[in-house]
């Protein structure tokens, strides 16, 4: 389902800076206040719904042609926006 | 009563036929002749699977089968052939019969009997001795299909007492193997009005042509035909007095499309299942159906909505399910329940979608219907199909396909409207049932049914 490898300018963007962006453009389309993105801010503070969370999952999915949590080895399930960040930065592609 | 007593103005006068792609058989054409080799005596008491190629093989074969017949099977247009061997033991089947003598004489069951329409033959006579069991399957939204047991009288509950209007000829996008196509096949047969049949190698356009040339006046067909026939460019060749929508959710997108482009046809829309029978027909132009339909009355059909689905009482109710291992068809009560979830808004209930095709996003359902119904009102949007996309955190989320109304794209217009589609269906839904992604194609596929091709179903 619609699984892209990185085009056009997102090429020359780092996974974070994505990750980042995806964050931002969700909360405001989901009408969220999002606290600033900081290592160590903790993803039940960061203002999103799960519903944001499973749209920026599906959205990195498509742009970064990953979804590390559906890969063949568990995962530790992210707790921190750092963790969440390091997921797509270790697990390119 | 019988289809061919029933079928008096047919069979007496010159005036209703079948139209199919190439040709057009009046119904009057059986009084001398069989399309059975040996005339239809061969059948009394049989178990008859009718297995054709041709809508029109099975239509006449229907019409001589009724009252001779101890059981018919209709079989749907896209049933594999390898499924005949065991729906004949499911059916204690005596006899295949069918339009093609080499697609039968490969089929690995007890008789096959090739018939042919038009053949000539002695001169029948028909005797009616037996109620015909009629053998519907379902198209099978829910995987396997569902034998389902009729009558004649059943399956023309619903119109048999009502008055036809004089000059009526029928169109329609369905097959007469299944149940809606079926309606309106009897309707036609028994009123003596002519039916022209739809054909899967037909373009709509095509098929509108051919329903202009032989001027209908009555053309049915579900929801996704419609917008097929809006999207063809051709709409405007044929000018129906009266136009039915059934099989899915008639929006109220659909309602007024159709009534800006036949001002002066009914719209009307009914629901219909092949176990239920006809529940309602409803022409007032607004989607779903009055609260009022669901008062407890002596009539008939008695709908009831409990546990948030619609239940149906009727002399149009199937008898029963022939597979062995399936559930009764009705409750204690004799009500079928459809299936289908209806929500009470402003004295209407409106149709919210399939129990089955529920999208459960984090613990929150959404019927894909619903997001349709927001999606298609959209002036950019021509139709829609809204699925799940796996998701690890909610489980699923909503994502939707949608075909653009390129026509009505005004000077200004967003080149990627899917932003704006969004916000609008922000506007009007909670956050879980909003579609977070869009995805502009060309056609959405149709099943068989004429239904939308649901990936779940």
């Amino acid at each position: 389902m619609g699984r892209q490898k990185n085009k056009g300018g997102l090429a020359t963007m780092s996974n974070r800076k994505i990750v980042v962006s995806t964050f931002e453009e969700v909360a405001t389309a989901q009408e969220r206040r999002l606290s600033p993105l900081t290592d160590d801010l903790k993803l039940l503070d960061s203002g999103l719904d799960s519903l944001s969370f499973a749209i920026i999952v599906a959205r990195l999915e498509d742009s970064l042609g990953m979804d590390p949590f559906n890969a063949d080895e568990a995962i530790d399930f992210p707790v921190t926006f750092g963790e969440f960040a390091r997921l797509y930065e270790t697990r390119c592609p | 009563m019988w289809l061919w007593g029933l079928m008096g103005a047919s069979v007496s006068g010159p005036t209703g036929a079948l139209h199919d792609i190439d040709a057009a058989m009046p119904f009057a054409g059986l009084r001398d002749r069989s399309c059975f080799p040996s005339g239809p005596d061969e059948m009394r008491g049989r178990n008859v699977i009718v297995f054709t190629r041709r809508q029109a093989t099975t239509a006449f074969a229907l019409m001589e089968l009724d009252g001779v017949a101890r059981r018919v099977v209709i079989c749907p247009p896209d049933m594999d052939a390898k499924l005949l061997p065991g729906l004949a033991a499911l059916v204690q089947a005596d006899i295949v019969v069918g339009d093609d003598s080499h697609l039968l004489s490969a089929i690995d069951v007890r008789r096959t009997l090739a018939v042919s329409l038009g053949r000539d033959s002695r001169p029948v006579q028909r005797i009616c001795s037996q109620t015909t069991e009629w053998i519907l399957l379902t198209s099978g939204t829910t995987g396997t299909p569902k034998l389902v047991q009729h009558t004649l009288e059943s399956l023309t509950s619903a119109f048999r007492r009502s008055p036809v209007r004089p000059g009526t000829k029928w169109g329609t996008f369905y097959d007469i193997r299944r149940y809606g196509g079926l309606q309106i096949l009897l309707r036609s047969a028994i009123a003596g009005t002519s039916l022209v049949l739809s054909n899967p190698q037909e373009s709509s356009g095509a098929f509108l042509e051919r329903l202009a040339s032989a001027g209908v006046t009555h053309v049915s067909g579900t929801p996704s035909h419609w917008r097929n026939v809006l999207m063809s460019g051709a709409a405007a060749l044929i000018k129906p007095c009266y136009v039915r929508l059934s099989g899915e959710i008639a929006d109220q997108s659909i309602l007024d499309h159709l009534r800006a482009a036949y001002p002066d046809a009914v719209i009307a829309h009914a629901f219909a299942s092949t176990e239920a029978g006809v529940a309602f027909e409803v022409d007032d132009g607004a989607a779903g159906f009055p609260v009022a339909l669901c008062t407890p009355s002596e009539a008939n059909p008695e709908l009831k909505v409990a546990e948030g689905t619609l239940r149906i009482r009727s002399d149009g109710n199937a008898e029963r399910y022939l597979n062995q291992d399936s559930p009764p068809l009705c409750d204690a009560d004799g009500f079928v329940d459809t299936g289908d979830r209806v929500e009470l808004h402003a004295g209407r209930y409106c149709f919210r979608g399939r129990m089955g095709g529920v999208i459960n996003v984090g613990g929150l359902k959404v019927f894909p219907e619903e997001v349709e119904s927001v999606l298609n009102a959209h002036p950019r949007v021509r139709m829609s199909l809204v699925k799940a996309r796996r998701s690890p955190i909610t489980g699923a989320i909503v994502t939707a396909d949608i075909v653009l109304a390129d026509a009505v794209r005004r000077p200004g217009d967003a080149e990627d409207p899917t932003g704006e589609i969004i916000e609008f269906c922000r506007s009007s839904l909670p956050p879980h049932k909003v579609p977070t992604l869009l995805r502009i194609v060309t056609t959405l596929a149709m099943s068989d049914a004429g239904k939308l091709a649901r990936p779940d179903a």
